[in-house]
């Protein structure tokens, strides 16, 4: 990569996570001319990418990057080629007029600053993903993409439905993008390869890997979850709660093109097996006649939007899979057709909304009069949206047509599913564009009003183009549909895509067979909804019913798990820990097999004998006692038994050490307990003691086994060697044992000092406090000026 | 020799754990003591032990007798003597005040921080 990093491809995703920062302090200064001011970040980057149109059209691939980690290859790198060069112009050309656009649907909105932040930050993120070259740089935007749409979608966080799609959408898409993060791992442990220009030019070897399923996996399942193909569609319609500039943007345009973008690009490099044939295609194929149809029976304007995106995103993931030269054309005009009229037709939705108050389709009509230039720009989205001809839309369905009447039998059958989803949207496509203009007025919440230049912007732009770009396709052919189809195919495609109505092809017989199911769906669609409602009720599951139940499954078996281990009971937290315990000791030296022998009896002096005989009568004594004074005694008994067996075996100093701690236990004890009047009994029922004596017992054998077989090992003298032979010449003390505290080891002694005196200070400050009386509550302080007057 | 110290110690921590699985807190304390000189007594009998020699050094001599204990454990078992102690005494006082304030010595009535009826989590969004 070299020396000639070219810093605009960079700057081009960092610069809107720096608007993002200043957008809150923009939205202060220019008031209701904020939108306006903050979309020139998003246009710049639009003329910029306008620039390298001319390189890429040659084939020439611009790259720059930043050693990032090198040490695992892991580097900040950008590359731009057809593919992602077109995906970029859609994200910065559209974003351009849903920042506009956003200025004015959110005007007045008191968080409207915030706003802009997150979707110049999302922006920026998805700017990132589709210009990154290294794996992980992709994956980092990849899951930046879910991070922001989360804010988005919960942008209205005071509404439950908004939080619940917010943590939704994250769930899925982020949970689809850690699979995704392994199948990259996976892709570069198997090919040595850390980017995507690096992996295209070994394309092929991929396949032929033994990791190729797995790998291949993966990256579907992250692509899925973030493009919404059953049976992860389930949070792109929730997503709808999300303000309409947000929905235009991600869930039309963006976001949900992540994982198309992902096949796409990873099509040259792990395309062409029949495993990936079949799962797109049916997936995708499943996804459309699916999103389709539950279109046609919402009554919402948003979510009737929101399903057709599932169907038109099944139907990019269909023809991806599909493969073939003209069904790769025939996605890439798809894909620009659809950002064009979708994200148009989701910003007529709000203008309707914001200029009626309702976006119920049944509640809306006769706004032909109120709202002219919103009427004009629906019907030219839905001209491309039904793939009428001239428009986009027509083009690209045409290609698709063609693409599935080339072959044998199972593409009659896909060609059907084509047929009948492309109609199920042509049908939401009209009933958008008509269905609320025409016939009589209906009242509506608010007096019917036309929208702002700012509101109005983006949908007729982004429809007119839609429309007109079908009539220049010799430059789409160039500038287009050769390096993007050839990016995704990774060989040189040569398109000749002209607009012609042939009635010899039986693509154009395809369209109208199309056209006329389409007709019939907009002339009975009554009849068509309360059909699939009943259908859908018939049903009554669906995964979002799904969803929820997982995540309340895991919410209670948290909660059962908690309530079982953490259940409040101080000996049941304590038994966990002795059983643990046990377990630690015992079962290394089992699974080894390393359990020592047991010992013979050894010969030790009857006074030997005798200070263990006292330790261990005083020990039974603390057992049995039934009395406070004979615990206590007792206690005292072991204690002092302890320091005569120190005594005994050679250490003086720990022996006055312990007569004089367990002296003051002793009387410490003994005047604590006589101001407490505690129960004598030991409340244990039968099978409690039993518990309890066989997990203390089980703990102490694992304590002595592992003592003796501590003991069976030679020990380690070095250090002992080491302080015998220094601690007269050079510490000048003759008791080894202080020369080692206070002289070798001072500042551990220091530490064990201060332990002391916390200690201390701790008991002065419990003893100190005065015992807090419940039952006679503090009478309230009377106000100085009253006391005075009384006094007086 | 240390054989006999290790059939002590393991008198000394099943009453350990037997009084610290105990509900009350006055027995748990004693259970306290009893854990720590068991502790103690497993590093001084890993320590080896040698009869009757304590490991100081003779007047006149530079290093210490043949035969004499290894004062290394010993260093870190009066480290532990004193610091037992102090925990020791803390751990009264703070049962002390909470027999107090709560009234109980069972620790199956001393649910002030974690209640019977804690609220379930909730499942809404």
């Amino acid at each position: 990569m070299g020396p000639s990093i070219d810093v605009s491809i960079a700057l081009i995703s960092i610069a809107p996570f720096l608007a993002a920062l200043l957008a809150p302090w923009i939205k202060k200064f220019t008031g209701p001319l904020a939108g306006w001011v903050l979309a020139i970040i998003p246009a710049s980057i639009f003329v910029l990418l306008l620039g390298f149109i001319g390189p890429v059209s040659e084939n020439t691939i611009l790259r720059a990057g930043l050693s990032w980690i090198p040490a695992y290859g892991i580097s900040f790198s950008f590359f731009v080629d057809g593919l992602s060069l077109t995906f970029g112009l859609l994200i910065s050309g559209i974003g351009t007029f849903i920042v506009i656009y956003s200025g004015a649907y959110l005007a007045g909105h008191p968080h409207q600053g915030r706003f802009f932040s997150y979707i110049l930050m999302f922006m920026g993120s998805m700017l990132g993903l589709v210009l990154a070259d290294n794996l992980f740089t992709l994956f980092i935007f990849w899951e930046l993409t879910s991070i922001t749409s989360f804010l988005l979608i919960g942008f209205d966080h005071s509404r439950q439905a908004a939080r619940r799609a917010a943590f939704q959408a994250l769930v899925v898409t982020g949970g689809g993008g850690l699979v995704l993060l392994a199948g990259l791992i996976a892709l570069n442990v198997v090919t040595g390869q850390n980017s995507l220009s690096g992996l295209l030019t070994t394309a092929g070897l991929v396949q032929q890997h033994s990791f190729y399923q797995p790998i291949m996996l993966m990256v579907i399942v992250g692509a899925f979850a973030k493009s919404a193909q059953v049976p992860l569609h389930f949070w792109l319609p929730n997503a709808m709660e999300a303000p309409t500039p947000v929905s235009a943007y991600l869930h039309s345009a963006t976001m949900v093109k992540a994982g198309v973008y992902l096949l796409a690009r990873m099509n040259p490099i792990l395309g062409g097996t029949d495993q990936w044939f079949w799962i797109l295609t049916l997936f995708g194929g499943t996804t459309l006649l699916v999103g389709g149809a539950l279109a046609v029976r919402q009554t919402d304007l948003k979510q009737m939007l929101a399903y057709t995106t599932l169907g038109s995103l099944g139907l990019l993931v269909m023809l991806i899979g599909f493969g073939t030269k003209e069904a790769i054309l025939g996605a890439v005009l798809y894909l620009c057709a659809h950002s064009l009229f979708k994200g148009a037709m989701f910003m007529i939705a709000g203008t309707i909304d914001h200029g009626t108050g309702t976006r119920d389709i049944t509640a809306l009509g006769g706004l032909r009069e109120a709202m002219p230039v919103t009427f004009v720009a629906a019907i030219l989205s839905a001209v491309s949206m039904a793939g009428f001809p001239i428009a986009l839309g027509f083009l690209a369905k045409e290609e698709i047509y063609l693409a599935m009447t080339q072959g044998v039998w199972p593409d009659l059958l896909f060609l059907a599913v084509l047929i009948v989803g492309n109609a199920l949207m042509m049908t939401v496509g009209l009933l958008i564009a008509f269905k609320p203009f025409l016939g009589p007025e209906k009242p509506t919440p608010h007096e019917p009003h036309e929208g702002s230049p700012a509101l109005l912007a983006g949908p007729v732009v982004l429809s007119v183009l839609g429309l007109i770009a079908g009539l220049f396709t010799g430059w789409l052919n160039t500038n287009l549909l050769d390096p993007v189809g050839g990016a995704i195919y990774n060989n040189v495609i040569d398109a000749h895509l002209y607009l012609a109505f042939d009635i010899t092809n039986p693509a154009v017989w395809a369209s109208i067979a199309t056209w006329v199911l389409g007709g019939l769906l907009v002339w009975r669609v009554d009849a068509v909804r309360s059909a699939l409602r009943r259908a859908g009720n018939a049903i009554g599951w669906t995964f979002d019913i799904g969803f929820d139940w997982v995540i309340s499954s895991l919410i209670r078996t948290a909660d059962a798990i908690t309530r079982t281990l953490h259940n409040g009971r101080l000996e049941i937290y304590l038994l966990i820990v002795f059983v643990t315990l046990a377990l630690v000791l015992y079962l290394p030296m089992i699974v080894t097999g390393t359990l020592p022998q047991i010992p013979d009896i050894p010969v030790l002096t009857y006074y030997e004998w005798g200070a263990i005989l006292i330790a261990v009568v005083g020990l039974l004594a603390v057992l049995f006692a039934r009395t406070r004074l004979v615990a206590i005694v007792a206690l005292g008994i072991q204690g002092f038994a302890v320091a005569l067996i120190f005594l005994l075996f050679g250490a003086p100093d720990l022996a006055f050490t312990q007569f004089m701690v367990e002296t003051l236990s002793v009387i410490i004890l003994a005047l604590v307990m006589t101001r407490l009047h505690l129960d004598s009994k030991d409340h244990r029922e039968i099978e409690e003691a039993v518990r309890d004596g066989v997990v203390s017992v089980a703990v102490a054998s694992g304590f002595a086994i592992v003592l003796v077989a501590v003991l069976a090992v030679d020990l380690d003298l070095s250090l002992t060697e080491f302080f015998q032979a220094t601690s007269a010449p050079i510490a000048h003390g003759r008791n080894i044992v202080n020369v080692i505290l206070v002289d070798y080891r001072a500042i551990d002694t220091l530490g064990e000092i201060s332990v002391v005196m916390a200690a201390g200070l701790a008991i002065l400050a419990i003893i100190r406090v005065r015992a807090r009386n419940r039952f006679a509550p503090p009478a309230p302080p009377v106000p100085a000026k009253r006391r005075r007057k009384a006094s007086a | 020799m240390e054989i006999a110290l290790v059939g002590l110690v393991a008198v000394f921590f099943a009453v350990a754990v037997y009084l610290l699985l105990s509900k009350s807190i006055i027995r748990m304390l004693l259970g306290i003591v009893v854990i720590g000189n068991a502790v103690n007594l497993v590093l001084f009998t890993a320590g080896r032990l040698t009869a009757e020699v304590p490991p100081i050094i003779p007047a006149g001599e530079y290093v210490p007798l043949a035969g004499s204990a290894n004062p290394l454990p010993q260093a870190l078992i009066l480290t532990a003597i004193v610091i037992g102690f102090a925990l020791f005494a803390f751990l009264l006082v703070l049962g002390y005040r909470a027999y107090q304030e709560l009234d109980a010595d069972n620790t199956d009535t001393m649910r002030l921080a974690e209640p019977e009826d804690a609220p379930r989590p909730p499942l809404s969004y």
